[in-house]
């Protein structure tokens, strides 16, 4: 194990975070003036960078296919809104999703590596990775094994990611750091660092089964990691808050972020996602309402 | 998938201004009334973010301040001294809470008057100058537990002169403690930054202080040198340059006047090699682009351990470029506009200096409006200890970058200046934290942060940056005999 620890010192030195720093920083981008055309253009980006996402054990064909014919038709009474991103569901369903997704240009986003644990033997990961991708995924959202990073056997993180990258492709491979169990930034960083050199083309905070999941101050570190890793190689990586992100503030708060600490190059569904379930119709809500003056009820924006 | 562009600007957002009352004309609150200056002599004071005239202010002359002298030694002797302290402690908490009810009024003309961004006067000078008469308040009537087995004696009339760079903020440091602790006061504001030293008037006015406690007078610098060479005061507390402080020194030296000044300041920010680099950028900025540097306490010397130099200054002017330079009144600003055109002229007198000097310089590149004063937030790289720029204060939105190469020559590089006034130190070891903490003179030291304030902390310097202490317990003792 002492040896694999050093093989790690190729990866360059993790800088150390400063929790409270980083906190006063996140609080600046929440006091931007997001309104009017802002706000709208804002909102509608929000909605093209959503992984609409159902990840439960009583997930359903019939679910999944419902759920796929919300992710073409947003809000059918609003014209010239866009898609959501992608589906995002578990390898089991990636074949109905497909099938229900047609020639859409929706991509599918599969969990994968025993989600959301990540508690299995490697083959069975490699082997629900090759299933997704058999079944027509179009992006792998991948766990780390958080059991083995906190026992300090980074190599092994490293080596896992990139073993399932090479079983991806050409096929995004996002790796969820499950940022709720590593507890400090300090932390989230090292996992950044791992998995962008690992192979990662997206980092993604969490499973959306821990709490707390995407925070501010996580994502921000996270930002911090891909920028850094562009400066110092030019290659982009991408970013994907995932659980906790259900209001439409809390969404532009972070292409905020995104704009400040990447550039607005990162302001597109390429290089962000959110991945969310409630948050589409939040954000529907608020569109609305900028386009007619009047909030209206829940009940008049469709569950799936 | 769509795939739109992907510009996403921010929507200007201006802070109303329909809500605010400003006259047209200020005169002297003398005695709980408005007076007319003796000579009829007006003045005015404009927005420097866009050089529109807001309104005149009365220019008093010795005859004015010898009025609100009496009339502070009157107050003093007939009703405040003798009015028992947990009465003096309920004044001052109403003062406090109507400041609060005016919040927002306050920080619009402190930003119409001033030039600094509205989000910093919204979120910082205005509700802090409330904190420090809320602190104050409370300890008004418990002067014999903050000061045990000592007679509590109040010194008299305060005179008070205070600075441009954070007006409403620096009026209340001076007059809260001086009420708590039982004096009257005679307070002069800086002629650019008269505004809200005038609404807080009004607010005193409203909270039925007795006439005389507080009076507030406005004026240039004769008006100023009145109040220090006035007889009757028993104390002069300044904050300004070092320059006045020094004339104010010369002249009191031969009185029994009792002085407090805070003066200037060339404070030294230093990042060791451990630095949490991202937090410490946000750090250097926040200790030079706050208040467009007009801080006496600017972290404007800044000491990169030579190990990760190039990072930081990289990272630096990557962070610089996000900065919004522009109209104050904009939510979205984060540095505004000069205080005046005599201040933008002294920036850019140093700014060619650094030029001539032969230091590389980078500034922001961005839009700055065409009316009004601005300076684009400037560092200088390749500066020596001896340059001018890294020893004279600029008080602008310039930082001087030198490197080090040990903790033991930061220290003595860090001391090597007539100033004294604050430092930061960013590193991830406690021990370092420590070891420079007990070594820097300077009166305030932040750790992993900068441009922290509160009213319970002690604020001063060493050396030329003043003597004395505001704020906290230090601050009342310098109130009472």
């Amino acid at each position: 194990m002492k040896a694999q620890k050093s093989l790690f010192s190729e990866i360059p030195k993790s800088p150390t975070i400063d929790k409270v720093g980083v906190e006063e920083r996140v609080s600046r981008f929440q006091t931007r003036s997001i309104k009017g055309a802002t706000k709208m253009k804002g909102l509608s980006m929000v909605l093209s960078m959503i992984d609409l996402t159902t990840l439960e054990g009583k997930d359903t064909p019939n679910k999944v296919r419902q759920m796929c014919y919300k992710a073409q038709h947003l809000h059918n009474f609003q014209e010239g809104l866009p898609t959501v991103a992608a589906v995002c569901v578990y390898p089991s369903m990636v074949s109905v999703a497909r099938e229900a997704l047609k020639d859409s240009t929706i991509k599918i986003a599969s969990v994968s590596t025993a989600f959301p644990s990540g508690q299995a033997p490697f083959e069975v990961k490699k082997i629900d990775t090759q299933f997704a991708i058999d079944a027509g995924a179009d992006e792998i959202d991948m766990v780390i094994s958080r059991g083995k990073f906190l026992a300090g056997e980074y190599n092994f993180v490293f080596d896992e990611i990139a073993a399932i990258k090479e079983i991806c492709g050409t096929k995004r491979l996002k790796v969820i750091l499950e940022t709720g169990e590593l507890a400090t930034l300090d932390q989230v960083r090292r996992a950044s660092d791992i998995a962008i050199h690992a192979g990662a083309d997206f980092i993604k905070t969490s499973t959306g089964k821990i709490q707390p999941a995407a925070t501010m101050q996580v994502t921000y570190t996270m930002l911090m990691a891909i920028r850094d890793h562009f400066d110092r190689t030019g290659v982009m990586i991408g970013m994907k808050p995932a659980g906790g992100i259900s209001t439409s503030k809390l969404a532009l708060h972070n292409l905020v972020m995104v704009k400040e600490i990447l550039g607005e190059a990162w302001l597109t569904n390429e290089w962000f996602r959110f991945g969310a379930s409630s948050l589409a119709n939040d954000v529907l809500m608020q569109y609305m309402k900028q386009v007619t003056g009047k909030y209206q009820s829940a009940d008049y924006f469709t569950i799936d | 998938m769509t795939e739109s562009n992907n510009n996403w600007e921010y929507a200007p957002s201006l802070e109303g201004t329909s809500h605010i009352q400003l006259k047209e004309k200020y005169d002297l609150f003398i005695d709980g009334k408005w007076v007319k200056p003796s000579n009829n002599r007006y003045f005015d004071t404009i927005n420097p973010s866009n050089e529109e005239k807001l309104a005149e202010i009365a220019w008093a002359s010795d005859a004015d301040v010898d009025l609100a002298v009496k009339a502070a030694r009157k107050a003093y002797v007939e009703v405040w001294s003798k009015m028992k302290a947990s009465e003096r402690a309920k004044y001052i908490f109403r003062i406090a809470r109507l400041m609060q009810e005016h919040a927002r009024e306050l920080a619009v003309i402190e930003t119409l008057d001033g030039g600094k961004p509205i989000r910093e006067s919204r979120d910082i000078d205005v509700p802090l100058a409330c904190n420090h008469f809320f602190y104050y308040a409370g300890w008004a009537d418990k002067l014999q537990d903050a000061f045990p087995n000592r007679m509590i004696q109040s010194l008299g009339v305060a005179g008070q002169i205070i600075p441009w760079n954070f007006p409403l903020l620096m009026a209340a440091w001076k007059i809260a403690p001086a009420l708590a602790a039982g004096n009257t006061v005679v307070l002069k504001p800086a002629e650019t930054t008269s505004l809200t030293a005038l609404k807080l008037a009004e607010i005193i006015e409203q909270s039925g202080l007795p006439a005389g406690v507080v009076n507030i007078i406005t004026g240039h610098g004769d008006t100023g040198a009145a109040i220090v060479n006035h007889p009757d005061i028993d104390k002069i507390a300044f904050t300004g340059s070092t320059a006045v402080g020094k004339l104010i020194q010369k002249s009191v030296i031969v009185t029994a006047k009792r002085v407090s000044l805070e003066l200037g300041g060339k404070s030294a920010n230093i990042i060791l090699e451990d630095a949490p680099i991202d937090q410490a950028v946000e750090g250097i900025v926040n200790g030079i682009f706050f208040n467009q540097g007009h801080v006496c306490c600017a972290g404007s010397r800044l000491y990169v351990q030579e190990s990760i130099a190039e990072e930081v200054v990289r990272k630096l002017k990557q962070r610089m470029q996000s900065l919004y330079v522009g109209n104050p009144l904009d939510k979205n600003t984060d540095v505004g506009a000069i205080n005046s055109k005599e201040q933008l002229s002294t920036i850019e007198k140093y700014i060619n200096i650094g030029i001539n000097e032969g230091a590389d310089m980078f500034q922001v590149e961005c839009e700055i409006p065409s009316k009004g004063f601005y300076c684009r937030p400037t560092i200088f790289t390749n500066v020596a200890q001896s340059s001018v720029i890294s020893q004279e204060e600029i008080f602008g939105p310039v930082l001087t970058i030198q490197t080090f190469r040990t903790i033991d020559e930061v220290i003595q590089k860090a001391n090597n200046s007539p100033y004294g006034l604050a430092a930061g130190v960013w590193t991830d070891k406690g021990s370092r934290i420590f070891n420079l903490t007990s070594k820097l003179r300077a009166g305030v030291i932040w750790a992993n942060t900068y441009n922290k304030f509160d009213p319970a902390s002690p604020f001063g310097g060493y050396k030329e940056s003043g003597f004395g202490r505001e704020g906290g317990l230090h601050g009342l003792e310098a109130y009472l005999k």
